[in-house]
């Protein structure tokens, strides 16, 4: 592919181990970057250094490894809150997950909440941010509001702003659709949520691999995301919450860490972030996720989306060259995800088939029923594109899909 | 025919096959010519769960034998489904719930369907053996 947007994809696609397998005998195609991106050479080196010359439990020992291995940890909360550009490192939680991260704050909202209260979802949520609110409703009597999507897979402003009353009090909505890509327009979410003194939440799973996000510019109260979907470990997620929000919510967990004294009487909690981390955490995945921030900082966001941004208008375009194709989800503000059907073709069908040519897409509801059933079918198939991906890959995407509908029609 | 008898015949109609594409248009072509289950079955309760598209299974038990019919909304699966009812439509409940499974091993299916098509197939054969249990006393 030709090096028009400034960085040298063949050196890039070197720095990623898996990309070299075959499945199936073939070349492996990786268009399920959605689903978890791919790990380059430096995360991997992180583990696996942190476990040959760092191992040992942080925030305890008074030894030297325990205090080097705190304050890589710590480093690497540093790194996110400037990635972030949060005000205090103090505001960064590490979890599990994503999931781990809304369920967190959704519990912590349980205190909060009485009967009647409303918080407000959109339609264009993965199931992770809409079950743990659907917990909540259920223990306070609280009532979950729906914004309403249109065809082309954006969330209709106006309705939203009907929903909006000053019995709202939580507003949570994904950054990035998981299932079509849509960007929403966050900032007037929480700015107009604000008017009415409700909390937002952001889910930025699918919005931190591609761009830059600014908690501050946002004046977003909860913003989570996970790392495994930016070139990061599985098993690490961030929560970035305003300190103001964080104090008021109680802690998830009981453990070590996150104490201040403890007695059979009472306990008391320990600061931010402790608060919220009991027990061992991850160490060496923050350490690691530390170090893939630096990854695609080192590469550059802005170069990142722009190489992504031509390869999905050449993959859209390609796409759409073959007859029957129906792309969900067409808003000119989306990242590099196609979420597509073939004729009447079972999207099931079509994975099977194209699994054996190499190629790795996902196929089925993608966690967002709610889609779904909007659009009255069983699912897609996505292709979710990283900037280790190539036209040449598109290419063999699409002979493999003009095999499978010679073979199933 | 027996059980046994049927899984080795489809075993040798598999060996036939060069590529995936052969196996998989074989497949496709038996999905096409599945005996369709009555709509009127085609209810929650005959839904197979653990597939990623929808499969429907209904039995009927005549002369003491168990009649399988199916359908699903993806041509593929409806292939497997296919092979399935050949091997154990017709045949007693103590036979079905006596068989050995292995046979989709051998054709090589199991290599070329992913980790969930594959428990779906799983699916598919523990219904078919749940009703068979559940006549082998009538
Ligand atoms: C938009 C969105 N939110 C939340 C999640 C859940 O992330 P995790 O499984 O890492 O907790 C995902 C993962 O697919 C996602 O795409």
């Amino acid at each position: 592919m030709k090096n028009t947007t400034g960085f040298n994809i063949a050196s890039i696609r070197e720095d990623f181990p898996i990309l070299r397998s075959k499945v199936n005998g073939k070349q492996l195609v990786y268009f399920d970057n959605a689903a978890t991106t791919q790990t380059p050479k430096v995360v991997i080196d992180a583990i696996v250094s942190y476990y040959s010359t760092l191992n040992a439990n942080i925030h305890r020992g008074v030894h030297s490894l325990s205090q080097k291995a705190t304050e890589a940890y710590e480093g690497a909360r540093k790194k996110i809150q400037k990635h972030l550009n949060a005000k205090n490192s103090s505001e960064i939680i590490f979890t599990s997950g994503s999931t781990h991260s809304i369920n967190l704050v959704a519990n912590g909202f349980i205190d909060l909440l009485k009967s009647g209260d409303e918080i407000i979802v959109s339609y264009l949520e993965h199931h992770s941010n809409i079950v743990p609110w659907q917990m909540l409703c259920e223990k306070t009597d609280a009532i979950m509001k729906v914004i309403p999507m249109n065809q082309d897979g954006e969330l209709i402003f106006s309705e939203y702003e009907k929903l909006l009353s000053n019995k709202t009090r939580v507003v949570f909505v994904n950054h990035v659709s998981n299932a079509l890509g849509t960007i929403n327009p966050v900032k007037e979410i929480i700015s107009k949520a604000h008017e009415f003194g409700a909390a937002v939440l952001i889910d930025g799973a699918q919005a931190l691999p591609h761009f830059e996000v600014d908690v501050k510019d946002l004046d977003v109260d909860f913003y989570v995301g996970s790392a495994h979907k930016f070139y990061g470990p599985t098993g690490v997620g961030i929560l970035y919450g305003k300190e103001k929000w964080l104090n008021k919510l109680p802690p998830y967990q009981g453990g070590g860490e996150m104490i201040d004294e403890v007695t059979f009487e009472k306990t008391t909690y320990a600061k931010l972030p402790n608060k919220f981390e009991a027990g061992t955490p991850n160490i060496s995945g923050v350490i690691a996720s530390g170090i893939a921030i630096d990854y695609i900082n080192n590469i550059g966001l802005k170069t990142i989306l722009k190489y992504e941004n031509a390869l999905l208008k050449y993959a859209t375009e390609k796409l759409l060259e073959i007859d029957g194709i129906k792309i969900y989800g067409n808003t000119d503000n989306k990242t590099s995800v196609i979420s597509f059907n073939l004729g009447n073709i079972h999207h099931y069908d079509i994975g099977s088939i194209i699994d054996n040519e190499g190629i790795a897409v996902r196929t089925g509801h993608h966690c967002a029923q709610p889609i779904m059933d909007y659009y009255k079918i069983p699912g897609t198939i996505r292709l979710s594109l990283s900037f280790y991906n190539t036209k040449e890959e598109i290419d063999s995407l699409i002979s493999a899909i003009i095999l499978a509908k010679k073979m199933l029609s | 025919m027996t059980i046994d008898q049927i899984q080795n015949e489809i075993i040798s109609e598999f060996d036939m096959f060069n590529d995936w594409t052969e196996k998989y248009e074989y497949i496709i072509d038996l999905g096409k010519s599945l005996p369709v289950i009555n709509d009127a079955f085609k209810t929650s309760d005959n839904t197979i769960k653990g597939c990623q598209s929808k499969v429907w299974l209904y039995a009927e038990y005549i002369n003491n034998k168990l009649i399988f019919t199916a359908d699903s909304d993806a041509i593929i699966t409806k292939g497997i489904v296919a092979i399935l009812i050949r091997v154990f439509s017709n045949q007693s409940p103590k036979d079905i719930v006596d068989a050995k499974t292995d046979f989709i091993e051998k054709i090589g299916l199991k290599q070329h369907l992913s980790q969930t098509r594959a428990n779906g197939l799983s699916s598919m054969i523990k219904q078919i053996k749940l009703y068979a249990v559940g006549y082998l006393n009538k």
